[in-house]
């Protein structure tokens, strides 16, 4: 399936995958991390459960240390 | 827009500060030399001795609350801004009490962890207010990967997105003052387009 990830085309395997799926495959390796499917939060205890399907749009950013 | 115009627009809002660290502090002092009406400084820890190499205070003020010794250096500044003080360390509870009525906020904390609550709990409750936030800024140099992304409809992120602090990259005055600077700059520019 194709998505939009932080607003760039990315494909994938399989017809839908979770959040925490995603996270693993692209290898996102902070800690803290914000996601959003088609603009709505989902939150970290959410993630297992979140699927992303074809066509969504899916933001991941991670947060850092230090202010 | 003449400068009178501008004060004049900002006295009648309200701006919260959650953290008055090296973000915190700086981005106050720039919202209250712009003429900001009023600001909510949240803080619980104390001025420390390593804190004077980014942070604005002074070597006297070691040992006071940072948000006591804000609002002091402040009043130096400007006397007709209302300023509150609270010390407390914020969670979701007292983010959701404390910011209710506030126009803006300015994450300020130095934690990914912090960042991350307020961030949620700001998206959940107040989805409809502006949060600026602050997200890599350790080191210097490097001016040229610090930017400013907005994040949802009403979540503004600066920094570099990458430069966490560690013991090898330190946060220093210039990269953090430029970061607080910006979250102030974007603060000025959505209040201006504000109306009450």
């Amino acid at each position: 399936m194709q998505i939009i990830l932080n607003n760039r085309p990315a494909h994938f395997e399989g017809e839908k995958i979770t959040v925490n799926e995603l996270i693993k495959r692209k290898n996102f390796t902070f800690k803290l991390l914000v996601t959003k499917i088609n603009g709505k939060l989902v939150r970290v205890d959410e993630r297992d459960n979140a699927w992303i399907m074809e066509g969504d749009k899916v933001e991941v950013m991670h947060l850092i240390s230090g202010g | 827009m003449t400068e009178t115009l501008i004060r004049n627009h900002l006295s009648h809002f309200e701006v919260a500060i959650a953290g008055c660290g090296g973000l915190g502090s700086n981005a106050a002092v720039a919202l209250a030399r712009s003429g900001i009406g009023k600001l909510l400084l949240v803080d619980f820890d104390r001025v420390e001795l390593s804190n004077l190499n980014r942070q604005y205070f002074f070597y006297d003020q070691i040992g006071q609350y940072k948000a006591h010794a804000l609002a002091d250096n402040i009043r130096k500044i400007d006397r007709s801004i209302e300023l509150k003080t609270i010390i407390v360390k914020l969670d979701e509870t007292s983010v959701t009490q404390l910011f209710a009525r506030v126009d803006l906020v300015i994450e300020a904390f130095d934690l990914a962890a912090e960042k991350q609550m307020l961030l949620e709990t700001m998206l959940l409750n107040f989805p409809e207010k502006p949060l600026i936030m602050g997200n890599g800024m350790a080191g210097f140099g490097k001016f040229e990967l610090i930017k400013q992304q907005q994040w949802d409809k009403q979540v503004y992120i600066c920094g570099d997105f990458t430069n966490e602090i560690s013991e090898d990259n330190p946060p220093l005055a210039p990269r953090v003052g430029i970061v607080a600077n910006m979250q102030a700059n974007l603060a000025l520019e959505l209040i201006l387009k504000m109306r009450k």
